[in-house]
């Protein structure tokens, strides 16, 4: 009878003390919350581009050894994902690589009750990759939207004029991303305007890296990512706008003498008009100190001014 | 001292309720939580769903284009069949490994064997989803390409496989434990009459056993219809009606996976987004019925 007793006060014990804990465990972030904004450093909430996530990353690392005052959170997830969390209030600094759309503007300003406002940080070239390997050193945004595009009819490499010795099956494997990333939408806007839409069935891979990893293991294949992500298992083409055109590399005079075709601007959004830290480091961002940053991660820094 | 004794009894009456309510909550909790999970995921996507959405269209058509600018279409077909041709691939590999390792493992192996088998094989489920799919995506992906000439290795062999490795260890623990389950004196009456062993465990065995064998071979399926990172990492995630084994594919599971961090909150492709996941819950509940009809058939026979 004692032993049956004991177990059961040990059972309450148990039960009692897993109770508490999930109380404190619930309650302690908001303690922690409140013990760092007493403190004397700040932290910057920042997410949103894949594209721009080793850049914000750098930034945030170089930024945060200069200052005492401030410490940047750097995370990525796609640039749907940044102006999602700006939507609910969530950062104070969202990064973007296409321009925010009208409606997502009103549903932040309706939720939070501040307006975004635009930063470009710099310019992004965006690459068409294909395997070392292939044959192929320049294509046309013609001959990419027929590859890409809903109506296009280049599915081999045969059709490019390439006799791609490397892909027996002489099928395009086109790499793409995911649905909702910007450099999706920039891509699909770059090569077939407003009113069209890619072909079903290409590899829709989920992050600017991982398109280029495949591409080198992928002699068949044709993708597209950020000038910043080569390898040297990829070959990065020549483009023109249309057959006749001349042809350009991706790199940086091209990007800034605005002749390479595919390069956009890198956006930061802040909610509102930016404040104190959150101010500072945006100009920080702006300044020399911080577009020598994005030089040197393979972008392509504002002109000077 | 009468006084005392009343005490006491009182106490323990007390602390007996406590417990008992305490224990019957967390018995309830289970099911207010699969009620509450299904309520979420209904009320976020019932908007959409009762009032836009082309139903014909989302269970028929291979149109994936949730982000088209000006002609926007929510076609599933391709990611159900991506779901249901990968699951069956699947389950072809991991049913004959699974019950064959089960069938081994209780009543071949030698009981030194047997701990280590089961220690090695609950290694086998403990490695995290993720890790199978960096496997997928960088080994597998290589030796597909390799031996099978393709020209890329992310495929529904690929994630086949893969799934197919994660459910062997719960099909075999299951089915394992379903085997121990039949009597002693079932395999001794067999073994007197002078069956062999594959004859003990073939007429005797599988047929006592089958109820759990089934259940062992339907939760295997559940857990990779419902896997997502490695299917997602592995089979090229591409919208594609899959025609042999090696094309890719795209599951439901990764779909939610990869586009719902990046909708926006409460809009049309968000709620198509959730009505895929009350698909999904569909789709496990008619599976999971079917078991317990089949279970119940075979009870009664």
């Amino acid at each position: 009878m004692q032993k049956m007793d004991q177990a059961k006060y040990i059972i309450i014990c148990i039960l009692v003390v897993s109770v508490c804990g999930f109380a404190i465990i619930s309650y302690s972030p908001t303690a922690s919350e409140s013990a760092a904004s007493k403190g004397s450093v700040q932290i910057i909430k920042n997410k949103g581009s894949d594209t721009m996530v080793n850049l914000a990353q750098a930034w945030a690392e170089i930024y945060t050894g200069l200052m005492s005052t401030a410490s940047v959170e750097v995370s990525g997830g796609g640039s749907g994902t940044g102006v999602a969390a700006l939507i609910n209030g969530t950062v104070d600094i969202a990064n973007c690589s296409r321009q925010i759309k009208p409606k997502e503007l009103e549903l932040a300003t309706q939720n939070t009750g501040k307006t975004p406002q635009e930063f470009i940080v710099g310019y992004d070239a965006l690459a068409v990759y294909v395997h070392h390997d292939t044959p192929l050193d320049k294509i046309t945004i013609t001959e990419l939207a027929k590859i890409y595009g809903e109506d296009g009819n280049i599915t081999k490499w045969s059709d490019l004029g390439v006799a791609h010795e490397n892909c027996p099956s002489n099928k395009i494997i086109r790499i793409s991303r995911q649905s909702n990333s910007g450099t999706y939408f920039y891509f699909r806007e770059a090569l077939l305007g407003k009113t069209q839409d890619f072909k079903l069935g290409s590899l829709d891979l989920h992050g600017s890296k991982d398109v280029v990893e495949v591409i080198g293991r992928t002699p068949c294949a044709i993708g597209y990512s950020g000038m910043g992500y080569a390898t040297p298992e990829v070959k990065m083409l020549e483009i023109a706008t249309a057959p006749g055109e001349p042809y350009y590399a991706p790199n940086l005079e091209n990007v800034l003498a605005k002749t390479y075709p595919i390069a956009r601007p890198l956006y930061m959004y802040s909610l509102g008009e930016p404040t104190g830290e959150a101010k500072a480091y945006l100009d920080w961002i702006l300044s020399p100190a911080g577009q020598k940053i994005v030089e040197k991660l393979g972008f392509v820094p504002l002109a000077n001014k | 001292m009468n006084i005392l004794r009343k005490k006491s009894a009182t106490s323990v009456s007390f602390s007996e309720t406590v417990i008992e309510t305490l224990i019957r909550l967390c018995g309830v909790s289970s099911i207010i939580f699969v009620f509450g999970i299904f309520f979420f995921v209904f009320r976020e996507g019932a908007g959409f769903l009762f009032n836009g959405l082309d139903l014909v269209e989302f269970l028929t058509s291979p149109e994936w284009y949730p982000t088209s600018l000006n002609n926007k279409r929510y076609g599933t077909l391709a990611l159900i069949l991506g779901t249901f041709s990968v699951t069956t691939l699947a389950m072809c590999i991991a049913v004959p490994f699974g019950l064959g390792a089960a069938i081994f493992i209780s009543e071949f192996c030698s009981p030194k064997l047997r701990e280590t088998f089961k220690i090695i094989i609950e290694l086998l489920a403990a490695i995290p989803s993720v890790v199978w799919g960096f496997i997928g995506l960088t080994l597998m992906n290589q030796l597909i390409i390799a031996v099978f000439n393709a020209p890329i290795g992310l495929t529904m062999l690929n994630g086949g496989i893969l799934l197919a490795l994660m459910s062997v260890p719960i099909i075999v623990s299951i089915a394992e434990d379903a085997l121990k389950a039949v009597p002693d004196s079932y395999r001794e009456a067999a073994e007197a009459l002078g069956a062999t062993r594959w004859q003990v465990t073939y007429r005797v065995l599988l047929p006592a056993a089958k109820n759990g064998l089934l259940a062992a071979v339907l939760l295997g399926a559940a857990r990779s219809i419902g896997e997502t990172m490695a299917v997602l990492m592995a089979t090229g995630h591409s919208v594609n009606i899959p025609s042999s084994p090696l094309s890719w594919i795209r599951t439901l599971t990764a779909t939610i996976a990869a586009e719902l961090g990046e909708v926006a909150r409460g809009g049309e492709h968000y709620q198509v987004l959730f009505i895929i996941g009350i698909l999904l819950f569909t789709i496990t509940f008619v599976v999971n019925l079917i078991a317990d009809l089949v279970i119940k058939g075979i009870r009664q026979q």
